[in-house]
């Protein structure tokens, strides 16, 4: 009997690496856990990109949902995203938002003059101070925040078709359902 | 972001040429009378490279320089949230140079290292600390290495035991190997 023992301590770490393999074929081990999850947005006030005399606050936006996208035309996944957000971005049933984060605005226009505008609204974040308070680290991540301006639900990376079906749908499902 | 980390990266990737050159000139090296220029090329290639490492850091309008050294200390115990393996002090990424500036602003506000800490814990979650604190969520990053080696500790007394054991009966009666003691 004993001499299984190192057999089954073999198996265990067997079990334990084999686990480790899946779970990072789960989890981005790079995406940080916001602690802003179901908290309110933090306060900003921001220009518009195309009319950056105008501001946008979060007072602006309460009063119905929407999907903050943080992008940059820097950004090399932004591209990956982007065909994604335009198809089905009208689709999800929220205002899309672009959050145009430490990007020149000629770039972030010339960029989307290219690729084209899935958005409802952009705003820009040129210093970057304002996506601290966030807890932005890189693009592209999305916010979807509600209608008394709660964060809901946060993606790092780019938003795939995966991910639009199983995470930010049904988190765009159950907030509907909450308060229409 | 590759492209406004621009400066030490960039510079880091131009040197790659560089030492591929010496490489190959080196072993032709003993009659070529170009060793010798190679050789100040690489002098000046290292002097470079640690020209260029302080460039990740921009010098920053420190009020004193115990103030400066709160913030080396400060940004090392701190990790970059991008460049994960990174320090905030270290990384050339776009969000550490912005999270240092930040720093660096609170401190000049009078923030104490605790403060600046939480203002960062909450926004980017304990991720950012080196030294996580000791919390339910913690407590098997903290304690797990001890509970594996008290199962390995226990794990070789009993097999002692029970070769001592094993050992004091049968040792006279076969003295030969009974191929059991892994």
């Amino acid at each position: 009997m004993s001499r299984l023992f190192p057999f089954i301590g073999f198996m265990l770490l067997v079990g334990l690496f084999g686990f480790g393999i899946w779970w990072n074929t789960q989890h981005d081990p790079n995406a940080i856990p916001t602690p802003l999850l179901n908290k309110p947005a933090p306060e900003f006030n921001l220009p518009k990109l195309y009319e950056p005399a105008q501001t946008v606050s979060k007072a602006d936006l309460l009063g119905k949902p929407y999907l903050l996208n943080v992008f940059a035309s820097w950004c090399i996944e932004c591209g990956v995203e982007h065909p994604v957000l335009t198809a089905e971005g009208p689709t999800l049933g929220v205002a899309l938002v672009g959050y145009n984060y430490k990007d020149a605005p000629d770039d972030a226009k010339g960029w989307l003059a290219k690729h084209g505008n899935p958005y409802d609204l952009l705003i820009a974040d040129e210093p970057g101070h304002t996506a601290i308070d966030f807890g932005v680290y890189g693009a592209p991540e999305s916010f979807l925040i509600d209608a008394k301006g709660v964060i809901r639900y946060k993606h790092i990376g780019p938003l795939t078709p995966d991910v639009m079906a199983k995470e930010l749908k049904p988190a765009i499902a159950a907030m509907l359902k909450e308060a229409p | 972001m590759r492209l406004r980390s621009g400066r030490s990266p960039l510079a880091g990737d131009a040197f790659v040429p560089g030492f591929g050159h010496r490489d190959s000139g080196l072993a032709k090296a003993k009659a070529s009378p170009a060793s010798g220029l190679l050789r100040a090329v690489f002098v000046a290639l290292l002097l470079f490279a640690g020209f260029a490492h302080a460039q990740a850091i921009e010098p920053m309008p420190f009020k004193d320089h115990a103030q400066e050294l709160r913030f080396q200390h400060l940004t090392h115990q701190l990790r970059c949230p991008m460049c994960q393996n990174e320090t905030l002090a270290d990384s050339n990424a776009p969000i550490a140079r912005d999270l240092r500036n930040q720093i660096f602003q609170m401190m000049q506000q009078g923030k104490s290292d605790e403060e600046i800490k939480q203002y960062l814990v909450a926004r980017y979650s304990g991720f950012v600390l080196y030294d996580p604190p000791l919390t339910a969520r913690t407590w098997l990053l903290w304690f797990g290495p001890l509970l594996i080696l008290l199962a390995g500790a226990g794990v070789v007394l009993v097999a002692i035991r029970r070769r001592g054991r094993a050992g004091s009966t049968t040792i006279t009666e076969t003295p030969t190997d009974n191929g059991d003691d892994w």
